[in-house]
């Protein structure tokens, strides 16, 4: 809280407005469209529109492709997390025992974050090419036969590996950062107090880790659901037979594609709920940012 | 290092470079096949060291595009990229620093009202509310332009925490000698706050950029004139189209333009980069 | 060059705390005046009043014949210097000082003229050029005066501009301040909470206390004669002896007393002297020695030459006019 304040009252509204115009009209507006329309059913040729209660919600709930999507969401973003925070914590670990190299390997292992999510997918779709690529190439010789276009687990495990590989380099950034942070003398002490490399790991670093750990484990779900739009359309677009069709794609899809505006927007009104729980929890752990 | 162990140093070294090549295998694998031929990728496997084609293939997708795809070429959808990522990052950082100023420096009624109403954006990524934004856009009639590429995309509550944080950080003293010194409000922020935040805002800079670069759905909806096509949209579009007779050295020259200048720009200013990371999540 | 008047001057803060209330000032042209009190007294509250930084919930600050409640602080016709020197750290030595008079729309040459001045009498030719950071703490403390000078104000004022320096620089700094103002004859307002910054500079103190004054008057005046005990307490080092009156109820004069006070430098010791003490500690000066003691259960403390004898006991007398006395229910001085 600020001691010196200017005291003028139309400046700040002036200073502030293009900011609350934007928002309102495209985020607060927009958003209050999707929870009317969740509410709302049009008629099969687009002409009357009709108010349907909780009806759109009471409809995802029976529907087993929702169901699916569900499922596909909670494997596709634990495993992104899973794998991607692994990676980068093993990496980070690594350069943290570096002296002289640490900066060549940070720039080599930082640059993918650059990487649009979509070109991602292009990349690895490419590699996995079931006809040219390498990668079937390689497990054909130990006797995988690899085909993500009609294999649903071959298809998961390509938008898994593409979205996780972009990720690993802002997990590595903010691990390293948090191994940094511990003091040296800590392992010290614990050097002296008997404990090798690996129990060091375990009882000293991964403990004072633990609230990188856990800001990371948040932004990675909220990344694995709602920024991997692009490597989900890029590659499998979904399929095969909806076995990657994350709630975010299926949004999208059955918005635009299926042109069923109440369903979709019944979708946004959950995924909405979703987003704000995910909020809440990272600013209980972020306090700070929501005190002004 | 607590102990010297030539092992786990060995390990580390491991680790790293098979990490780095990890990292680095799509890449590699794109870069050579965009430097072959198309007759190059008809028996078998894609090839692994690089071919003789690359400044023809380059050239053709810069200057020409492949006419089949209905892409424009690749040169006319970097610089419409460009021209997004550019608007989004100086639109952002501009509005949010005006309202963090706002809300940091005045009292005024519904100032709390209105910090939630940036805080609530928050929540409201764009994959959420696509379909009703959509037709916000349609309506203002800002399909197919610059303004409908970059403007809904600019309101952002984390650059505006970013700025309400730096602001905080600078002693009241300042201003109240400012103040003293007869600055009013508006030259208080151009003759203080503004240089003093110059570090910050371009770390910030180059997150947005980024950011904006790689724009994908967004662009994807409100682009139907290929005029207004950005390379990351634009390069989903190629592949599609090439499926049938897969012309990969051109697509992948197209992903390795659609790379390059977003990754020169994290390689080039690591350390800006790094700063607005941390500092955009804290 | 201006004179100040407080008139019954008060601040209530929302929500009700009051800062400060009932303070009447009136500060000469030309005058130097110190305000001095323990902290939470209310001074930076009255100072930032006077300059405009903070509003004005009752009576009324003039500056000349100017009632300034409504201007803004750069309206004013003041110049402050802050605790922490508030230079600006973008801009070089040069530009801090210019900056107040650009806004001013002071013509270049007029500028530049007053920058060269002011960098003569505080000596910061050789880093005008500088940011503040590339300056020691001295120097820092220099270009804060130096932009208060260049803006040749009505009035300086001083929020405890000593008190980031390290103590043999506060000492230099102190006098070259007293010299300034000598030079200038500038009518100054300055904040402190050390009481000896407060003697030293002052023309006139204004003791503070709970967002009340207790005592104006010329640095002598308020040590000889304290208008409370808040004041005999805070004014002086060693702090002035004060005992409760029913712990020595054989001293004269003393019978309607609360408290009685005599400083450490009045006190002689002598055969046959009213007052018994029992050594506790002593502590080495140099040229002199304190003698802590106790008498009926109240702490007591002696000035002596660093040659006289020293015994567990010791009894003690004073001179009769040496001795104050503080009422019991208010604390004011009796007489």
């Amino acid at each position: 809280m600020k001691r010196t304040i200017f005291s003028n009252q139309l400046l700040p509204w002036l200073l502030l407005a293009p900011q609350l115009i934007i928002t309102f009209v495209f985020f607060l507006w927009p958003a209050a469209q999707a929870v009317r329309q969740s509410f709302l059913r049009e008629d099969a040729f687009g002409t009357r529109t009709s108010f349907v209660g909780l009806e759109n919600f009471a409809y995802l709930l029976q529907s087993p492709e929702y169901f699916n999507s569900l499922k596909v969401t909670a494997i596709f973003a634990v495993s992104v997390t899973v794998l991607s925070m692994g990676m980068a914590l093993l990496l980070a670990i690594a350069v943290d025992r570096m002296i002289r190299s640490t900066r060549v390997y940070t720039t080599l292992l930082v640059w993918p974050y650059a990487v649009a999510p979509a070109v991602a997918g292009i990349l690895w779709w490419f590699i996995f090419n079931p006809t040219i690529g390498i990668m079937p190439y390689v497990l054909a010789q130990v006797g995988y036969d690899w085909n993500h276009i009609s294999s649903k687990t071959d298809a998961m495990m390509l938008v898994v590996i593409a979205s996780a590989w972009k990720q690993i380099s802002y997990n590595f950034l903010f691990f390293l950062a948090g191994l940094q942070s511990i003091p040296g003398s800590l392992r010290e002490a614990a050097a002296i107090d008997g404990a090798g490399p690996v129990r060091r790991f375990f009882d000293i670093t991964f403990p004072l880790l633990s609230p990188t750990t856990f800001f990371l484990l948040v932004v990675n779900i909220v990344y694995a659901m709602f920024d991997t739009f692009g490597v989900i359309d890029a590659t499998t677009e979904g399929g095969p037979a909806q076995a990657t069709n994350i709630m975010v794609y299926k949004v999208y899809f059955d918005g635009f594609i299926g042109q069923n505006i109440g369903s979709s927007a019944a979708q946004s009104v959950v995924l909405m709920i979703l987003v704000l729980i995910l909020t809440v929890v990272q600013f209980r752990f972020v306090e700070k940012k929501v005190a002004y | 290092m607590i102990e010297n162990r030539p092992g786990l140093n060995l390990l580390a070294h491991a680790t790293l470079i098979l990490g780095v090549c990890i990292v680095a295998l799509p890449v590699w694998v794109a870069f050579v096949a965009s430097t072959h031929g198309p007759t190059d990728f008809m028996s078998g496997t894609i090839p692994m060291w690089p071919g003789p084609h690359l400044v023809e293939n380059y050239s053709q997708m810069l200057g020409a595009g492949v006419s089949t795809s209905g892409t424009p070429p690749v040169g006319t959808m970097m610089f419409n990229s460009l021209i997004m990522a550019l608007s989004i990052a100086i639109g952002k950082i501009a509005i949010s620093i005006l309202s963090a100023f706002a809300v940091v420096y005045f009292r005024f009624p519904f100032r709390g009202l209105a910090f939630w109403c940036i805080f609530v954006t928050l929540m409201l990524p764009v994959e959420v509310r696509i379909v009703p934004t959509f037709q916000v856009v349609a309506d203002l009639g800002l399909l197919n332009s610059y303004a409908g590429l970059s403007i809904p995309l600019i309101a952002s509550a984390t650059a505006t925490f970013l700025f309400r944080q730096v602001f905080l950080t600078i002693p009241d003293e300042l201003t109240e000698a400012a103040r003293i010194d007869g600055a009013g409000p508006m030259k208080f922020f151009r003759d203080i706050l503004l240089p003093l935040s110059r570090t910050n805002i371009a770390a910030l800079f180059v997150i947005l950029f980024i950011y904006g670069w790689n724009q994908y759905l967004w662009p994807l909806l409100i682009t139907t004139s290929s005029d207004y096509y950005t390379i990351v949209a634009g390069i989903k579009r190629m592949a599609d189209a090439v499926d049938g007779l897969p012309q990969w050295h051109l697509v992948m020259a197209t992903a390795m333009l659609a790379m390059l200048p977003p990754v020169a720009v994290v390689v080039g200013m690591q350390r800006l980069f790094v700063k607005g990371l941390v500092e955009t999540e804290k | 060059m201006a004179s100040i008047t407080l008139d019954n001057l008060g601040k209530v803060y929302p929500g009700g705390t009051r800062a400060v209330g009932g303070v009447n000032i009136d500060i000469a042209d030309g005058e130097f005046i110190v305000l001095v009190g323990p902290s939470g007294c209310g001074k930076s509250t009255l100072l930032r009043m006077v300059a405009g930084l903070e509003s004005i919930s009752e009576g009324e600050v003039r500056i000349g014949d100017r009632v300034v409640n409504k201007i803004e602080p750069a309206d004013r016709d003041i110049a402050m210097v802050f605790q922490n020197y508030a230079l600006y750290p973008h801009m070089s030595v040069r530009q801090n000082l210019a900056y107040g008079l650009k806004n001013r729309k002071t013509p270049k040459a007029d500028i530049e003229k007053r920058v060269a001045q002011a960098s003569e009498i505080l000596q910061i030719g050789p880093f005008l050029d500088r940011k503040p950071a590339a300056l020691s703490g001295g120097q820092r403390q220099r270009v804060a005066m130096g932009r208060a000078i260049v803006r040749e104000p009505a009035a300086f004022l001083f929020d405890e501009p000593l008190s980031n320096l390290d103590a043999k620089l506060r000492v230099a700094m102190r006098l070259e301040i007293k010299e300034l103002q000598k030079r200038l004859r500038t009518t100054s307002l300055y904040v402190t909470h050390d009481q000896l910054e407060a003697m030293t500079l002052a023309d006139r103190l204004v003791v503070l206390n709970g967002g009340q004054v207790e005592q104006i008057g010329t640095p002598l005046d308020v040590y000889r004669k304290p208008a409370s005990a808040f004041v005999a307490s805070f004014i002086g080092s060693p702090a002035m002896n004060l005992i409760s009156a029913s712990a020595v109820p054989h001293l004269p004069g003393t019978a309607h007393a609360g408290q009685i006070g005599i400083r450490p430098e009045d006190l002689t010791v002598t055969p046959d002297g009213p007052i018994a003490m029992n050594v506790l500690a002593v502590e080495e000066l140099g040229a002199q020695r304190l003698v802590h003691g106790q008498t009926g259960g109240e702490r007591i403390t002696i000035t002596l030459p660093s040659d006289a004898p020293l015994s567990d006991s010791m009894n003690l007398s004073y001179r009769p006019d040496a001795l104050h006395l503080f009422d019991k229910d208010n604390g004011k001085r009796m007489d």
